[in-house]
């Protein structure tokens, strides 16, 4: 083969065709992981752990695969970006990623993230922020910001991530890639180390819709270590739509207007100007509760991180430090305070406020009912849409630093994707194009178990941008033996 | 706005012992923050029943069979002190 292969998909296919071996991908992969200088990844297998020749005849023919640190991983540490994880080595592996594993990919990293996926910026890693690849000085968006920089520097063909208010879609966005927060209970959430349970999602980051749309294929079902986790109605076939002829597409006002920056915006009516030449009608609509949709998830998500985080008392496992009294009580506070980091921290405390007697109704009650009227608007939207179009990101990436001294700016963040997770709803955020030389993503958002006609429409969408993406392409890393120029050369 | 007192009343609510500066920061913060969220103190939500659950899930039973669990070498392997084949603690009040 002339190129390293650009996508999973292809990569699965040089394998088939004999033109690269699953061990040579592996070998270029984790050294290109060991020579990062991002600061992707917490853990890297070693090169000797590579694909048997029998995963070769697997669905995903044994290609490398990265995995956000918070999934368990049995007996490979899985820190969750927290000190109070440290060395942590759980005694069995998060659903999702043995199912993936049973298909045939390889488990080469563990990527950095914000600390229990609390973040924007991946600055909230107890394990030091991981920079941007289009640009050092900048963030790589979080809190999956780890396995969006390792996909976008080619190190490795794809990653899984999760998605709480925007954990795939923002980091995604701001490297140039395409990430997918599934409908809400499609994954299992079974060993993903929990943030706000009612919102966690499991996806893939990748460099194409099809390869989102293969490796989201294996991640679905039921697992009856899940209770919320449902059988997908059908199955994940690898998207193939060139046009979007006859589709409704609605822009709400409410997600595309003040506080998107000009050169996102710009991208993002150049985009639908492309969905109407695609065949598509687009109509401006309303979701008239998504400006609450913030303050609801600043409730919801720490309150459910309050409850989670509980478990971190250094009693069955991770960081402990003892009490000087000799009191449990103190060792329980003394072992979270040296063991969290600032916005876990201020999020436990948000979230032990808002579920304290006297607050509860005023705040987490309140919270839920907002999140009932921002998933009725939704239902009324899909009533006359079948998609809707916003930026996924109001900004492009921003500098290392410009917010983490002011925590409400970096939750502003979120603002276009956080209304998506309160609604449990699929949302993709796909290339397009770029705003002073940085990446620029385009969420396009359907109904619940929409995922296949949603993958379909960004797979058209994802063709005709073809030309305005190709402008942030970053040069592959991986070198192939006996092809100094980075190709893979001939095979017998 | 959340004063000192009701800062460290949360932080002993939360089991989180704090410095002194974070005190003062996280009174700071959690009021910005806070008075973001009283936002939604503007909507009419009288008769808006709240969600906890997006998707619709009615009893999702599983067979209640017997199965084999961690073992209690593995269960305890990450623990940060055992005794007597348990999770060592401090005593509980003190």
């Amino acid at each position: 083969m002339s190129a390293p292969p650009r996508t999973a998909t292809e990569a699965v296919e040089a394998i088939r065709a004999g033109q690269l071996s699953a061990r040579e991908l592996w070998l270029a992969c984790q050294a290109a992981a060991t020579d990062d200088e991002l600061n992707a990844f917490t853990w890297v297998a070693d090169a000797d752990d590579g694909p048997n020749e029998e995963a070769a005849a697997l669905p995903f023919a044994g290609i490398p695969l990265a995995v956000k640190d918070l999934f368990c991983t049995e007996g490979i540490p899985s820190q969750a970006g927290s000190r109070i994880l440290r060395d942590y080595r759980p005694p069995y592996t998060a659903t999702v990623v043995r199912q993936l594993l049973d298909a045939g990919a390889s488990l080469l990293a563990k990527t950095n993230q914000d600390e229990f996926a609390m973040g924007s910026s991946n600055e909230n890693s107890a394990y030091g922020a991981v920079l941007n690849p289009h640009d050092r000085g900048r963030v790589p968006g979080g809190s999956s910001g780890g396995s969006a920089a390792a996909v976008a520097a080619g190190i490795v063909p794809w990653a899984l991530g999760t998605d709480t208010g925007g954990s795939i879609r923002q980091p995604a966005a701001l490297c140039g890639i395409v990430g997918l927060k599934p409908t809400y209970g499609a994954c299992s959430r079974y060993g993903m180390i929990a943030f706000a349970s009612s919102l966690d999602q499991a996806g893939p980051l990748t460099r194409s819709v099809a390869d989102a749309a293969l490796l989201f294929s294996k991640m679905v079902g039921r697992d009856p270590c899940d209770s919320t986790s449902l059988a997908f109605p059908e199955a994940i076939e690898l998207p193939r739509s060139e046009r979007l002829d006859g589709l409704r597409f609605g822009v709400p006002d409410e997600l595309t207007g003040e506080g998107v920056e000009t050169g996102v915006r710009a991208a993002f009516e150049a985009s639908v100007a492309l969905v109407e030449q695609l065949g598509a009608s687009v109509e401006r609509c309303q979701l008239p509760h998504a400006p609450h949709a913030l303050a609801a998830y600043y409730l919801i998500a720490p309150a459910e991180c309050s409850s989670n985080l509980a478990r971190f008392d250094g009693v069955r496992y991770g960081l402990r430090v003892d009490s000087q009294d000799g009191s449990l009580e103190e060792m329980y506070s003394r072992t979270r305070a040296e063991g969290f980091g600032a916005e876990v921290k201020r999020r436990v405390m948000l979230g032990t406020y808002a579920l304290s007697s006297g607050y509860y109704d005023a705040y987490y009650g309140r919270a839920q009912r907002v999140r009932t009227k921002i998933a009725e608007d939704f239902r009324a939207a899909f009533e006359r849409f079948d998609f809707i179009l916003t930026p996924t990101s109001p900004t492009a990436a921003f500098e290392l630093g410009a917010r983490t001294s002011d925590p409400l700016a970096m939750y502003l963040s979120d603002f276009c994707t956080v209304p998506m997770s309160l609604a449990g709803i699929p949302a993709i955020s796909i290339p397009n194009g770029a705003s002073g030389g940085l990446p620029v993503g385009l969420q396009v958002v359907g109904p619940a178990f929409s995922e296949p006609r949603l993958l379909d429409a960004a797979h058209a969408l994802e063709l005709a941008h073809a030309d305005r993406v190709k402008t942030i392409a970053l040069p592959s890393p991986l070198r192939f033996e006996g092809n100094e120029n980075g190709a893979a050369g001939a095979r017998e | 706005m959340l004063d000192r007192d009701q800062v460290l009343h949360v932080a002993r609510l939360a089991r989180l012992e704090l410095t002194h500066d974070e005190v003062e920061r996280m009174s700071r913060e959690l009021s910005a923050v806070l008075d973001h969220i009283e936002t939604i103190s503007e909507l009419d939500l009288e008769s808006v029943a709240p969600t906890s659950h997006v998707i619709e899930i009615a009893n999702a039973l599983r067979a209640d069979e017997p199965r084999p669990s961690l073992s209690r070498e593995v269960a305890l392997a990450g623990a940060p002190a055992v005794a007597e084949e348990g999770f060592e603690v401090p005593t509980p009040g003190s």
